[in-house]
């Protein structure tokens, strides 16, 4: 069986908190404890739709200590595949899912003088699990938080009423930016940077503090991808001898995983590299989508990470 | 059930013995009559009833003594045992794991009571009756690290994950195979390992890196690997070099079956919660050529593999000038038979030797 580890859960909230955002409780079946985890991990939810199994990753936002319960929080994206709408319209208190024992990609460097953290939009969930675990160690932390605007702001009334002092809150409907050059200009010497958001704040800071001599270790990103939907093609599977076809609305992965087939994987999202797949043949184009492969790897038509990244054309081989 | 703690010494008149069910157990490493080094993980799940696989941390009849000689080496070098700053919640996953895995795996001799941060700790067969408040380090006499691993047989590196690498940033290392956690404090994976031949080239290191770094809770790993050591000695390390090195030639044909040892490290690998580190004990089991003689499929089976080794291997392995004793003390076990599959002695079905 592939991925982490699974914990069978029961749904025990279910909280809108604004137009897009809704936040789910899990607790276990069995009773007892579930593991606990470090802040900035994410867990990989289960969603049974019909023929359709989802396995979509969310980061964790509860207290990594609290051992009773998880909670996640979900935007809905109404152009995407599916899966945030599955949870939004068909998931309710007290149905039963499986999820993933925790994973973390995105975790705290505990070598840091302070943590310096960049959130945008639905990318404030894995701080709010790391700023409960620094809070413990009396850490020193900073966030800047961007929203669209106060009616989008998930969780800004909580952040600024527990941590007035170190929660600095941006809404881009009222043409408020963070002033990023002299925010990295003015930390002290230790400083490490998170930043969690769309992929255009990612490219922002990362280049940003590239810019100003940041090392590059010093600087953690987590961006998970959604799979994209896009055009059907058929694939070859040589070392199980099957031919599938990926339709339009599901991931390659997704595909192997249907035809029976157990293939390696952890985030889902194109970051942890675990289901990376060599070609053996093709004539076509990739649609490289993941964070894993380099730019050379991207062009050689060797390798694919078959969660987030499609093909066009004709033929393609894989050695699965 | 019942150990019987043996009273034994790993030092000066090395009293160490195995006993006929501690050979039984003995966690032999070859699985075929050849070895070359491999990416030979496996789950760790559990294992045959009394094998070392079977508990998450193994207890044995050595375990009062071994404890006995970590604490000597400590007490003489402090340096064996090293956390740096931010490896102090991962002391505290570490504590957890062992008190929690002991408590449920050895109720008759460990047991943890919790109320909340308030825990107590009771082990028997060392007479610990302790009461702490769990993440207060200020209630124990030593750092969480070093006072758990004081009461577990075995090395234990804990490795800091960050930038795609693992990072030797604490440890307990009193039993190694001639490496020093002194030396290699604040090194990544691939700076420990660099004195290790062949297994660069064969690519093995970086596809163990990709294996360990995705190593997930509640999912732990494990493999063995070996090597030889004169005298039942179970510090081996480089900073007394000059006290075990020259035993090496203390090697004669009428005392190689009881001097000789097969030394085989039990490996494993645990994601620890909190920390999001990963820690790597290292558990030392020592055999003697004469004891592991006793089952006739390892004797057919050490002496292939010893006779058939790459240069390269038995040099750093340390036993190139002895090999040749070795070889002929081993030959008088092989009578040329096939032998079955894996590690296990298969007392009952192998045939016993021909000559």
């Amino acid at each position: 069986m592939s991925g982490a580890e699974k914990i069978a859960v029961r749904v025990t909230e279910k909280a809108a908190l604004n137009d897009l955002v809704t936040r789910f409780r899990f607790e276990p079946v069995a009773g007892g404890l579930l593991p606990t985890f470090s802040g900035g991990a994410h867990t990989v939810v289960e969603m049974r739709d019909g023929e359709i199994t989802r396995l979509n990753p969310y980061s964790l936002m509860s207290d990594p200590f609290d051992q009773t319960a998880y909670t996640i929080s979900v935007r809905r994206d109404d152009a995407g595949r599916g899966g945030s709408l599955f949870m939004h319209n068909r998931v309710n208190v007290g149905d039963e899912m499986v999820i993933s024992n925790p994973v973390n990609l995105f975790s705290l460097d505990l070598r840091a003088r302070k943590h310096l953290m960049i959130a945008g939009g639905i990318g404030i969930t894995p701080f709010l699990a790391q700023i409960k675990q620094l809070d413990r160690a009396h850490g020193n932390w900073e966030l800047h938080y961007g929203c669209r605007s106060e009616a989008l702001g998930s969780y800004v009334d909580y952040l600024t009423a527990t941590h007035p002092n170190d929660v600095n809150v941006y809404y881009d409907d009222q043409d408020q930016a963070i002033d990023l050059e002299n925010l990295l200009d003015g930390q002290p010497l230790g400083t490490h940077i998170y930043v969690c958001g769309p992929k255009g704040m990612i490219d922002w800071v990362r280049g940003k503090a590239a810019e100003l001599g940041w090392p590059r270790e010093a600087v953690h990103y987590e961006e998970f991808l959604a799979p994209k939907p896009g055009k059907p093609f058929e694939v070859k599977l040589a070392v199980s001898n099957k031919v599938i076809q990926v339709g339009e609305q599901e991931s390659l992965l997704e595909a192997i995983e249907r035809a029976g087939v157990d293939a390696p994987y952890l985030c889902r999202g194109g970051a942890c590299g675990m289901c990376e797949t060599r070609v053996i043949d093709y004539a076509g184009n990739f649609i490289h989508r993941d964070h894993w492969l380099e730019d050379e790897e991207h062009s050689s038509g060797e390798k694919i990470m078959p969660c987030v990244s499609r093909f066009e054309g004709k033929t393609l081989v894989l050695d699965r | 059930m019942t150990i019987q703690f043996n009273d034994e010494t790993f030092r000066e008149d090395y009293s160490f013995h195995n006993s006929e069910r501690a050979i039984k157990r003995f966690p032999f490493p070859f699985d075929k009559d050849s070895y070359m080094y491999a990416v030979n993980m496996e789950q760790h799940r559990g294992g045959p009833p009394d094998s070392v696989y079977e508990k998450r941390f193994d207890v044995d009849e050595h375990y009062v003594s071994e404890m006995r000689d970590r604490a000597m080496v400590l007490a003489d070098d402090p340096l064996r045992c090293q956390s740096l700053p931010h490896m102090t919640l991962a002391g505290w996953d570490l504590l957890e794991l062992i008190m929690v895995s002991k408590s449920e795996d050895y109720p008759d001799l460990f047991e943890l009571h919790r109320d909340g941060d308030q825990w107590h700790w009771i082990n028997k067969p060392l007479g610990i009756d302790d009461r702490f408040t769990f993440m207060d380090e200020t209630t124990l006499p030593y750092g969480p690290m070093e006072y758990i691993t004081r009461q577990a047989q075995g090395d234990f590196c804990v490795l800091d994950q960050r930038d795609d690498n693992l990072w030797m940033d604490a440890g307990t290392v009193t039993t190694q195979a001639d490496w020093s956690l002194d030396f290699d404090i604040g090194m990544n994976f691939f700076e420990w390992h660099a004195p290790v031949p062949l297994a660069h080239e064969k690519g093995i290191f970086v596809r163990a890196l990709k294996f360990l770094l995705n190593i997930q809770q509640g999912a732990p790993a494990r493999r063995l690997n070996w090597t030889m050591t004169v005298n039942p000695l179970l510090d081996t390390s480089p900073e007394n070099y000059h006290k075990w090195g020259v035993q090496k030639t203390t090697l004669t044909p009428e005392n190689i079956g009881s001097k000789q040892h097969l030394r085989v490290e039990l490996q494993t690998f645990f994601r620890l919660p909190r920390s999001n580190a990963l820690v790597f004990p290292i558990r030392c089991y020592l055999c003697s050529f004469q004891d592991l003689m006793t089952a006739p499929k390892w004797g057919r089976r050490l002496h292939r593999v010893i006779r058939d080794l790459p240069d390269e291997l038995a040099t750093y392995k340390g036993f190139i000038d002895n090999r040749p004793m070795m070889l002929d003390y081993l030959s008088k076990f092989d009578d040329g038979l096939p032998t079955s599959n894996g590690i296990w002695p298969e007392l009952d079905t192998e045939p016993p030797l021909q000559k």
